[in-house]
């Protein structure tokens, strides 16, 4: 049982960086946008962030430091696809080299220069497993549900906020109005290029927090030298933005379901032995194959989800296209 | 000196070298209706696109009640009171009703600084309890703010008050999606009037609906008229001008020609102001010898897209050299019966026999090889048939571009060949044969798409709804294009919606009625009435002549015994 719960708890932490970047891009997709980049706009606040962090050892200086600089890349994201109309997929792809080449950069130098910055003992402290006083003491559900580290609670509460903002507030109807025709919103007033730039920055900022989650959590703030601390994750959010639906409400279970499947390959031995004579199976299976399934989710549900071919399934007709009012 | 609602004075506007407004001006009265009457491509739109500020004019200005304004965006012409209802609508389908005119609305403000002048003004007050209500005041103010960012839930009550005020039907919480054309159209321009337009501006607003509809739309007119909107209506049915307008602004190639009043003038004088010429309103309908049967349909039975049955049992037959009219109110079946015949959807029962050969399952490419050309104008116009980024030249070789199937390189010269010939043909209105199909005007693009349909040399031509839309001149030259097919020998399948228009070119008349065939009538002795009874459903004369076999020619190709 013990092992099971460490399970959960251990999907939790490795959904919620997906929570970060999907909330961010629905918010971004719900505006028209489609924006590919978000590898690299999460390794941008990654970088941002933790550098910020360790400077000012502030946590939550650190986080504003990783959404501003999320948001700036969303800026440029906006500045190149709806000022200049440059096509979304090409400006998406470029951001993602853009980011992990910065990350990269700043990295590397620093790794061959003056070192990489390590967290102090203090905000290593902040950024544990601490949970929430008293409530953590509950038996399992005190571990299942308030034992986590201060970051699963703000992307829980970002997200409900982010539902919130779409679906029940004036701007969010304009949002989804933009999303879905854009001559229509432009028709009746809505300032498009307003509520566009705004809403790929937003929704940027908030993937730049989930790099920064990988960095100080999932990474302990250790940089080897090589790579990026972000290693696919924006890919898999992109995917489960399809599958939470457009909804960031969703996005919630949607990524603690991915973190469980992400996870399943370190952890398929607790699984395992709550029921080891039905379930001995899963040891067999090669690892590669567990950290095969989150995309094999993600096809099936792209399966499902076009085979239903619903006509508010979430999915913003005009994303991907770029508005110009005189265009006929 | 009088006042007008609108004033636009010499206005021009060009789009890289084509000039769609020349020095144009044009007023409008309050309380009036005004009919902007030209040809596809004159600038009509454009026109009316300036003053709702999705254009901008390159020189020219524009007086709203006297005073000159500068229109820069939509958001503009919305606090100008002007409201514009576009031909294609422009709606969010996952929106219900009231959430497309709530996308719009602003929350009332609370008028802080007005309500504490009223505390300020009223006299015998101490300060103290001045200061409280002012404090009061401003937490209220915070309050209504806070509230303004969400969405109420009575949006949908209020809108069905507005919707009340105005005299309309709509259910507010009704998803556009699953609105009719009619519902569409009532909800522009409920939307329109919500935000307080006076002008108002329908672009073509009839040319989807039934005549029941158009009825309503007109009454719905008149009383805003009545009220002292300002309404200026694009249109190319000359019918409803005269119906429905009390003045006519005439438009020839992208220059205004004339305004008259509509009660000093008839349909011929208007035709002629239009297209700048004498024009022959009489259809021509030339006598040819019909040939035998050149395609065959019995007892056809084909699906729609959501599986149910589109078309149901039909039987009909052409022969060379007849007009087969196909009438019935839209979405009948006529689209999946164009496409059964093209091989374009999957047939469920039946047979399609061409000179006896069976069609039935044959791939689109060999069913064009046979001779059968088909060309369906959707009502975006644009949607089938034609890829709109591609050169006139290059859409023209999109159906043989593998004649030879040894030859990997498409022959150009040969399409080049094409273009030019139907660009004169048919009177294209283009810059040259290498411009995209999408920058022609409507017209222009469904001459194109005709064209490159009778240049193959069918001898069964499938054509639905091929003036949809189109202004006289063009729709006439389809006409004669058809008529010169017909004389050929062709046999045509069209696919109409002007009742008028199909008994002076058909010879004959089959109605549909949900998939089914009503009856097949000669077009020179029916009458609209009983073409209209058909087409509802109310007169079947097929059931009533169950003994003679209906759209079963006598000389039939397809061998009883086989389709037995």
């Amino acid at each position: 049982m013990e092992a099971f719960i460490q399970f959960i708890v251990q999907s939790v932490r490795y959904g919620t960086p997906l929570l970060f970047g999907t909330t961010g891009e629905i918010i971004t997709q719900k505006s028209g946008s489609l924006n590919l980049g978000v590898e690299g706009v999460m390794a941008v606040g990654a970088i941002g962030g933790f550098l910020f962090a360790t400077w000012t050892n502030s946590l939550i200086l650190g986080i504003l430091a990783a959404f501003v600089c999320g948001a700036l890349c969303g800026l440029l994201f906006a500045f190149l696809t709806v000022t200049l109309q440059a096509n979304q997929n090409v400006t998406g792809l470029a951001m993602t080299i853009f980011g992990v080449g910065l990350f990269q950069f700043i990295g590397q130098n620093l790794t061959s220069g003056s070192g990489f910055p390590a967290m102090s003992a203090e905000l290593a402290a902040k950024v544990g497993e601490n949970g929430i006083p008293l409530l953590r003491d509950i038996p399992v559900v005190g571990d299942l549900l308030f034992s986590y580290n201060p970051f699963v609670y703000l992307g829980v509460v970002i997200a409900v906020l982010c539902w919130v903002y779409l679906f029940r507030t004036r701007t969010g109807l304009k949002v989804r109005a933009v999303g879905e025709n854009p001559a229509a919103a432009d028709g009746v007033g809505v300032n498009i290029t307003r509520i566009k730039y705004l809403n790929i920055m937003l929704g940027c900022g908030i993937c730049g927090i989930g790099g920064l989650y990988l960095g100080m959590v999932l990474r302990s703030g250790r940089y080897d030298g090589y790579g990026d601390w972000i290693a696919g994750y924006g890919w898999i959010a992109i995917a489960l933005v399809i599958f939470a639906a457009w909804s960031p409400a969703k996005a919630i279970g949607g990524s603690f379901l991915f973190g469980l499947l992400l996870s399943l390959q370190a952890y398929r031995g607790a699984v395992v032995s709550i029921w080891p004579a039905g379930l001995s199976w899963m040891n067999a299976i090669p690892g590669e194959f567990y950290q095969m399934l989150p995309f094999l989710l993600t096809a099936v549900i792209l399966v499902i989800t076009s085979i239903r071919k619903k006509k508010d399934g979430g999915s913003p007709t005009a994303l991907g296209l770029n508005y110009y009012r005189e265009d006929r | 000196m009088e006042t007008f609602a609108v004033q636009l004075k010499n206005i021009t506007k060009t789009f890289g070298s084509v000039v769609a407004n020349h020095n144009v001006s044009l007023d409008v009265r309050q309380g009036e209706i005004l009919a902007l009457l030209g040809e596809n491509g004159s600038g009509k739109t454009t026109l009316m696109n300036m003053l709702s500020g999705i254009y901008r004019p390159d020189s020219g200005s524009i007086c709203i009640d006297g005073r000159e304004v500068s229109i820069q965006s939509p958001e503009d012409a919305k606090r100008l009171g002007i409201g514009m209802v576009h031909q294609h609508f422009k709606l969010v389908d996952i929106f219900t009703a009231a959430d497309n005119i709530w996308m719009g609305m602003e929350p009332t403000p609370f008028g802080l600084r007005e309500k504490c002048k009223a505390v300020d003004a009223r006299k015998g007050e101490r300060g103290f309890f001045r200061l409280a209500k002012k404090t009061g005041l401003v937490f209220r103010c915070a309050g209504a703010r806070f509230k303004g960012w969400f969405l109420s839930k009575k949006r949908n009550a209020r809108v069905a008050g507005i919707v009340q005020k105005f005299g309309f039907e709509l259910d507010p919480a009704k998803k556009v999606y699953d609105m009719s054309v009619s519902e569409k159209q009532t909800l522009e321009i409920v939307k329109v009037l919500t935000y307080g337009a006076r002008i108002i501006v329908l672009d073509e607003p009839t040319a989807v609906l039934t005549v029941q509809e158009i009825e309503k739309l007109f009454a719905v007119m008149r009383r805003m008229k009545e009220s002292g909107h300002a309404i200026i209506i694009i249109t190319h049915k000359l019918n409803e001008v005269m119906e429905i307008s009390d003045r006519v602004a005439i438009m020839r190639k992208g220059e205004s020609v004339g305004v008259v009043n509509t009660a000093d003038t008839d349909e011929q004088q208007l035709t002629e102001l239009m297209v700048g010429h004498k024009v022959d309103l009489k259809i021509r309908r030339p006598e040819v010898q019909f040939d035998r049967p050149l395609l065959e349909v019995r007892d056809l039975t084909v699906r729609s897209d959501e599986g149910s049955v589109a078309v149901d049992k039909v039987s009909f037959y052409i022969r060379g050299g007849e007009i087969l009219g196909v009438a019935g109110i839209s979405g009948c079946g006529q689209r999946e019966l164009c496409e059964a015949i093209a091989g374009l959807r999957k047939v469920e029962s039946g047979r399609i026999s061409h000179e006896g050969k069976d069609l039935v399952g044959l791939p689109p490419r060999e069913i064009i090889a046979e001779g059968i050309s088909m060309s369906f104008i959707p009502e975006d116009r644009l949607g089938m048939g034609l890829a709109p980024s591609l050169s006139i030249a290059d859409n023209m070789c999109l159906k043989d571009y593998g004649e030879n199937k040894w030859n990997p390189v498409v022959n150009r010269k040969k399409a080049r060949a094409k273009a030019r010939y139907v660009v004169e043909e048919l009177g294209v209105v283009t810059p040259s044969i290498e411009t995209p199909v999408r920058r022609l005007s409507g017209g222009n693009v469904q001459k194109v798409l005709v064209g490159r349909e009778i240049i193959g040399n069918p001898n069964v031509i499938v054509t639905a709804y091929p003036v949809r839309g189109l202004d006289i001149n063009s729709s006439y030259a389809i006409y004669d294009i058809l008529n010169l097919q017909k004389e050929k020998g062709v046999g045509i399948l069209f696919v109409g919606e002007d009742l008028d228009v199909m008994m002076e070119l058909c010879d004959k008349i089959l109605v549909l009625c949900h998939g089914r065939v009503m009856g097949v009538v000669h077009a020179q002795k029916t009458s609209k009435e009983e073409l209209g009874l058909m087409m509802t459903g109310s007169l079947d004369l097929v059931s009533l002549k169950e003994d003679k076999h209906l759209g079963i020619a006598r000389d039939s190709g397809i061998d009883d015994k086989e389709s037995a």
